[in-house]
């Protein structure tokens, strides 16, 4: 048996001296946690040679808030309301992830009507955060223009969805037996006018930055993972699919409604951080082709079938339930007691999952590369550390 | 491929593995910790069942009856097929084996469960603190955890 | 001899023989032979107002011009708060800037530290004084002008190196390491981008070269030559400007501000300052020898459209034509993305610096067969 347990100092020592005055000498490079490449507070230690990665070793823990301890102490319809604050690029599915669950667990029946607001409003989220991943991944390339382009368009998003939810960013709408408003009047309307001005600004962002051959040297060949990797390392959302592994939980084992859309499921064929970057652009397009077959038939119908009053109570058991969110599988694992709240929660996020994708495909790269493939992951931070 | 099915492969493959009582919405298997390599070994290399992807790993700390459990959710994407093993071990001595060289993942995902719950893992490559600093004391989820900070639930 | 009477020699000096080239050095040192102590003191010191205020003024204008400029092509406003448009924009960023605590890292090389932001603009004066901004308006006229070029803008990478080296701080490091392979490199293709110019010119004076230009400009008479050389010293001096897609010195996103990450307040000012006027001089460069610096623009024989060409002055000529190009570094930088340091090394070694040697090659025989306009 050995249980060896080390510290950061340890695994950050230099180990080899330059023995001449031609040999290069490895050094360790800190990249965040306050670094603009890592949008957020992510640290990644790096082992340097020159310009050239040897070793990426991510330190965690700067945002960490021990959601899953609260939870511990918090209801169902609670817990929702911390789900957003993790991944906040794609809270509603977040929130959606708790509730199924919840529903699953609690044999709650939801209306038609609440499936289909939920498909409706993840999807439109799914868009706002591909923009905003398109958009930062043109600023982490050195190009700014990208980032603002994106954030023209989600700004309308949110816009339609403060109207029906209240929040632009932190959005809770999805609870355990339903949504918590029905949608606005003016929501249809609204997402039907949206779609007819994203559709060519999509072709906008590939005029802007796809064609760029700069993008393309920066893009293709870097940070080259096959799928038996990215399975290995746990990648799942975009960053796996762009691996050729069409792993994608709306088809697979469809929830909401999507199994009544017809989409596609983009894959990559090389897993390079350009097959990322497209597989994001590629899944716009679904998210497009779905709200449109979804929008029109909405049915009338209850929006909320348990009263925010209504103590929800889980059976006891082990319940994991996931979906699909913008970045990957966000799975949630409850372990009940029959009580209304948990005995422990634990969160499976994308974001944790993708990121140690790095240590494996960055070595060997330059700092630019790791810079690409930071930005080719779409890491959000809270997410990571929960 | 049925649940009644996999459980049969998994018993022929690892014989110590049994379907647990626990009531869980997946398919479970126990499997004590000196048989769990063995077992996550054949899970993912036997062709019928490939289960590729380590979707979770986890553990609960089960203050009452003195025990760690650990949970693995598996997935394998051959036959949309998923599964969790269950892991227990006491909480006084709390050593599991790694399985950190069949999924990379699993490196990190008992980093994550030893920084916050204190289990071992043995031959783990990096066993280090994953979210806290590595001076820190005391392991924040298991139940006996006691900090000034930690707010009572109101009643 | 009066002031007003130096003064006003008209500027607008059309006659059949070409531009009479007067620099300021050139009547101070007239004015001395003249045994007028006065007005060589007064020449002497316009000489310094000229360039200190070209100084202040270009950075101020062009700050703004960025400012607005990305702004627009971002779908926003830029700034609008600070004045008409934001016009006052500029000065409060100044104000900030000089406001700002100045701060020096604890184990940084003090003298070093603080000395490499005065190298860098030190080298962006020397470079703004030989700029010929008008037959009348122009510091000194070396007669090696091409070559002076050349070596000041050698002198700025000592700046960003120092400032990398004394920083004590790694990324700063990485992006002077950066600053110094990339500057030395592209210094050669600009260099091989001049020489063409001097080849059909027959002179390293910046204002004879563009008096060879009175037949028509060299980007149209040197035609395939000259063009090549106009892309090859265009892409070379935004190189050397540290300006995207080339701007892997400072690389925000990838190394946190690079060669200056540890400066702020005024040293930080001097940097970006010297960014922004070397911008200038690189375009004032791009004009003076491929665009005819001052020159009107003048169809064949157009002789009506001609002359009305010449009506405009050749200083608003020569600040239309550097403007075009100013906003064409700034199209760049806010289109393109960055290049990686090993393509940045490619691009030059491997694609700039042979066609750069054949297209001097080129250059010579077109001379020789006289196979120009």
């Amino acid at each position: 048996m050995s249980v060896n347990i080390t510290t950061l100092d340890e695994r950050t020592r230099v180990t080899s001296e330059a023995d001449s005055a031609l040999d290069t000498e490895e050094y360790f490079v800190n990249m965040g946690p306050q670094h603009p490449a890592t949008h957020g507070v992510l640290r990644m230690v790096l082992k340097l040679d020159g310009e050239t990665i040897k070793e990426v070793i991510p330190v965690l823990g700067y945002i960490h808030r021990s959601i899953e301890k609260i939870c511990e102490h918090s209801t169902y319809r609670q817990i929702v309301h911390l789900t957003d604050r993790m991944d906040y690029l794609s809270s509603i599915m977040n929130n959606w992830a708790v509730s199924l669950t919840v529903e699953k667990a609690a044999n709650i029946e939801l209306t038609e009507r609440i499936e289909y607001i939920r498909t409706i409003v993840a999807e439109l989220e799914r868009i706002h955060s591909h923009q905003v991943a398109w958009g930062v991944m043109g600023m982490d390339l050195g190009a700014f223009t990208p980032f603002l382009y994106g954030f023209r368009d989600r700004e309308l998003v949110t816009d339609i969805l403060e109207e029906t939810i209240g929040a632009r960013l932190t959005m809770n709408y999805i609870q355990p037996g339903g949504v918590m408003f029905d949608i606005h009047p003016n929501f249809v309307k609204k997402v039907k006018e949206y779609i007819a001005y994203f559709r060519p600004k999509l072709d906008e962002y590939e005029d802007l930055m796809s064609g760029n051959p700069i993008i393309q040297q920066r893009l293709r060949d870097v940070g080259t993972m096959d799928g038996e990797t990215a399975l290995s390392y746990g990648a799942t959302g975009p960053v796996l699919r762009a691996s050729r592994v069409p792993y994608d939980l709306r088809k697979i084992e469809p929830y909401g409604v999507y199994g009544k859309a017809d989409f596609n499921v983009a894959i990559g064929t090389a897993g390079d951080c350009w097959d990322r970057y497209y597989v994001r652009i590629e899944e716009m397009r679904q998210s497009i082709r779905i709200i449109e077959q979804l929008i029109d038939n909405i049915p009338e119908g209850k929006f909320m079938v348990k009263k925010p009053a209504v103590k929800i109570k889980v059976p006891e058991g082990r319940y994991y339930g996931h979906v699909e969110t913008a970045r990957g599988v966000l799975g949630v694992f409850i372990v009940s007691q029959g009580k209304d709240i948990p005995y422990r929660m634990y969160f499976r996020t994308p974001n944790f999952h993708n990121l140690w994708c790095t240590t494996a495909i960055a070595p060997g790269g330059r700092i630019g590369d790791l810079v690409a493939i930071t930005a080719s992951l779409d890491l959000v931070i809270p997410d990571i550390d929960r | 491929m049925t649940t009644e099915e996999l459980f049969q492969v998994i018993t022929e493959l690892e014989p110590s593995a049994k379907q647990s009582e626990k009531t869980s919405d997946r398919p479970t298997v126990e499997v004590p910790p000196e048989a769990l390599v063995a077992l996550m070994q054949k899970l993912r290399d036997d062709p019928r069942l490939s289960f590729n992807m380590l979707l979770a790993h986890t553990a609960v700390d089960w203050l009452e009856e003195r025990l760690f459990e650990m949970v693995y959710q598996l997935y394998s994407p051959q036959n949309q097929q998923y599964l969790a093993v269950l892991v227990y071990v006491p909480r006084n001595n709390p050593v599991v084996p790694t399985i950190s060289s069949i999924w990379r993942i699993a490196e990190f995902q008992e980093r994550e469960v030893y920084d916050l719950l204190g289990v071992l893992y043995d031959e783990h490559p990096d066993l280090r603190r994953l979210f806290l600093e590595d001076d820190w004391t005391g392991f924040p989820l298991r139940k006996s955890y006691q900090d000034d900070f930690i707010l009572e639930r109101p009643k | 001899m009066n002031i007003l009477d130096l003064l006003s020699i008209p500027i607008l000096n059309i006659s059949s023989s070409g531009w009479e080239t007067i620099t300021i050095a050139q009547r101070a040192a007239d004015a001395l032979s003249g045994n007028s102590i006065e007005l060589t003191i007064f020449f002497l010191i316009l000489c310094i107002l000229i360039t200190v205020s070209m100084l202040a003024g270009l950075g101020m204008v062009l700050i703004y011009a960025e400012r607005k400029i990305a702004g627009h092509f971002q779908c926003r406003l830029g700034p609008m708060r600070v004045g008409w448009h934001g016009t006052l924009q500029a000065f409060a960023d100044v104000l900030k800037l000089l406001l700002k605590e100045d701060l020096v890292p604890a184990r940084a090389d003090k003298l070093l530290h603080l000395g490499a932001p005065f190298l860098s603009i030190l080298a962006t004066v020397l470079g703004l004084a030989i700029i010929p901004m008008s037959p009348s308006i122009q510091v000194i006229d070396v007669n090696i002008g091409v070559v002076y070029v050349t070596a000041i803008t050698g002198l700025g990478v000592l700046g960003a190196l120092i400032a990398g080296w004394s920083s004590n701080n790694k990324w700063s490091l990485l992006g002077a390491m950066r600053a110094g392979a990339q500057l030395i490199s592209y210094e050669l293709s600009a260099t091989l981008g001049i020489l063409v110019i001097v080849l059909f010119a027959g002179s390293l004076q910046l204002s004879e070269i563009i008096q060879s230009q009175a037949e028509g400009w060299w980007i149209w008479r040197a035609h395939i030559v000259g063009i090549i050389a106009f892309f090859i010293f265009l892409i070379a001096s935004t190189a050397e400007l540290n300006r995207t897609p080339f701007d892997l010195p400072e690389g925000e996103s990838e190394l946190t501000g690079g060669f200056h990450t540890e400066y702020s307040g005024l040293r930080f000012a001097f940097f970006f300052l010297s960014e922004f006027v070397n911008m200038f001089v690189a375009s004032a460069l791009v004009v003076t020898l491929f665009f005819g610096g001052w020159m009107p623009f003048h169809i064949g024989n157009w002789e009506a459209f001609n002359s009305i060409m010449d009506l405009i002055p050749p200083a608003i000529w020569f600040a239309g034509k550097s403007a075009f190009f100013i906003f064409l570094l700034m199209w760049f930088r806010w289109t393109f993305p960055r290049m990686r340091i090993d393509q940045l090394m490619r691009l030059e070694w491997k694609i700039l610096l042979p066609i750069g040697f054949a297209n001097i090659f080129l250059a010579s025989l077109v001379i020789l067969t006289k196979f120009h306009f």
